[in-house]
């Protein structure tokens, strides 16, 4: 069941999402025009805080990782730019390629946005070793690697990551290919926080994906720009 | 109850039943088998070839307007039987990726997937009975002879 988990991530990021729409349907005009429309942060714990520490989301955890051009990549890559990432592998005979044609119609949507930033993470990297993911890039059509990363690491790690960025993947010999996972696309600020789930396999849901990106991308503007002045 | 009663009423019990036995299987021929090769496609190929047999750039071949759709006719029930892997070419494009094979469709659901394929999305081929199949299919022996 590679996608139980997707659908009530989905109901948690649309119930979020559909109240962030309605905080925006303020009858006072002059406070939506003022105050921009923000995505949620995501990974709220859901156990009554203690302290006021107990009430931010757990950051996307420090990674390191190797991509199709055999780099490292770690958090620092996507230091100061937002970033959509995923889970497949390269033999996925199930969802992956729906999946990665429509992280592709994303990426070709801000191909020219060097602030908009894609990262897949094979789950299986026994068998997409380096060569494997740099010639999936090429054949998908991703001839730039700094802006859609095709990384590798531990199984350990991967797994772990999955779960830091609320997709499901694991190792499961019942279902074609031998691994379940979930077609979810997480988006990641730069703060490390996740912005919004989608479920990759519904183009409603990518649709709405790049709706939200360009309002993640104001947000980080107007943040970042009193530091700069 | 007399004895003939009891036959007459088994015999119009028996007729219900095959009545029902008949039109069971009848609307079975005629409503849920439509364009049973459409369906199968969505439920069995489009995840990978596309909704409108596109594929998907340089990764998995299309499967509408393709020359190996037409030129490798007789090859194709078993590759939907056994899957295939390692490098082919589709249109002058080269691929090379893992298909999975089809062990959970029958012979007759394997000819309408077919059918559909070969006379749909710029493919305008030859048409399998559901015997060429199963004999097409006997080369890998793969028929399940339904």
């Amino acid at each position: 069941m590679p996608l139980r988990f997707t659908t009530s991530r989905a109901v948690l990021a649309s119930l979020l999402m559909a109240g962030s729409l309605l905080a925006a349907c303020s009858p006072d005009s002059a406070t939506t025009a003022t105050q921009p429309e923000r995505l949620p942060v995501l990974g709220l714990k859901h156990n009554a805080p203690t302290s006021p520490a107990d009430t931010l989301p757990d950051p996307v955890p420090a990674f390191r990782l190797t991509n199709q051009q055999g780099q490292v990549i770690t958090n620092q890559t996507f230091a100061g730019k937002v970033y959509v990432t995923d889970f497949f592998f390269a033999t996925c005979p199930s969802i992956c390629p729906k999946m990665q044609s429509e992280l592709l119609r994303v990426y070709k949507q801000f191909e020219g946005n060097p602030n908009v930033l894609f990262l897949s993470h094979t789950i299986d990297p026994a068998h997409d070793s380096i060569p494997v993911l740099r010639d999936y890039a090429e054949r998908l059509g991703v001839r730039d690697a700094s802006r859609w990363h095709f990384a590798t690491a531990s199984h350990d790690t991967i797994f772990a990551l999955a779960k830091a960025y609320m997709t499901a993947a694991q190792v499961d010999k019942t279902v074609q290919g031998g691994f379940a996972h979930s077609g979810a696309f997480a988006l990641i600020d730069s703060q490390r926080r996740i912005r919004g789930v989608y479920d990759g396999m519904e183009k409603a849901q990518v649709d709405q994906l790049i709706q939200d990106l360009p309002l993640l991308l104001k947000e980080e503007q107007l943040e970042t720009a009193p530091a700069t002045k | 109850m007399s004895r003939a009663t009891g036959t007459r009423l088994q015999r119009g019990l028996l007729l219900a039943a095959t009545a029902t036995v008949a039109a069971g299987s009848l609307s079975g021929c005629f409503t849920e088998r439509q364009n049973e090769g459409a369906k199968l496609y969505a439920t069995h190929c489009a995840s990978c070839h596309g909704d409108q047999g596109q594929g998907l750039q340089r990764l998995i071949p299309p499967v509408a307007a393709s020359d190996y759709v037409a030129q490798r006719r007789a090859d194709l029930p078993c590759l939907i039987r056994k899957g295939m892997k390692g490098p082919l070419v589709v249109n002058g494009i080269g691929y090379n990726q893992v298909m999975p094979g089809h062990e959970d469709l029958t012979d007759s659901q394997i000819t309408n997937l077919l059918n559909f394929l070969q006379t749909n999305w710029g493919n305008r081929n030859q048409t399998y009975t559901i015997r060429e199949v199963s004999d097409l299919l006997g080369r890998c022996n793969g028929s399940d002879g339904q």
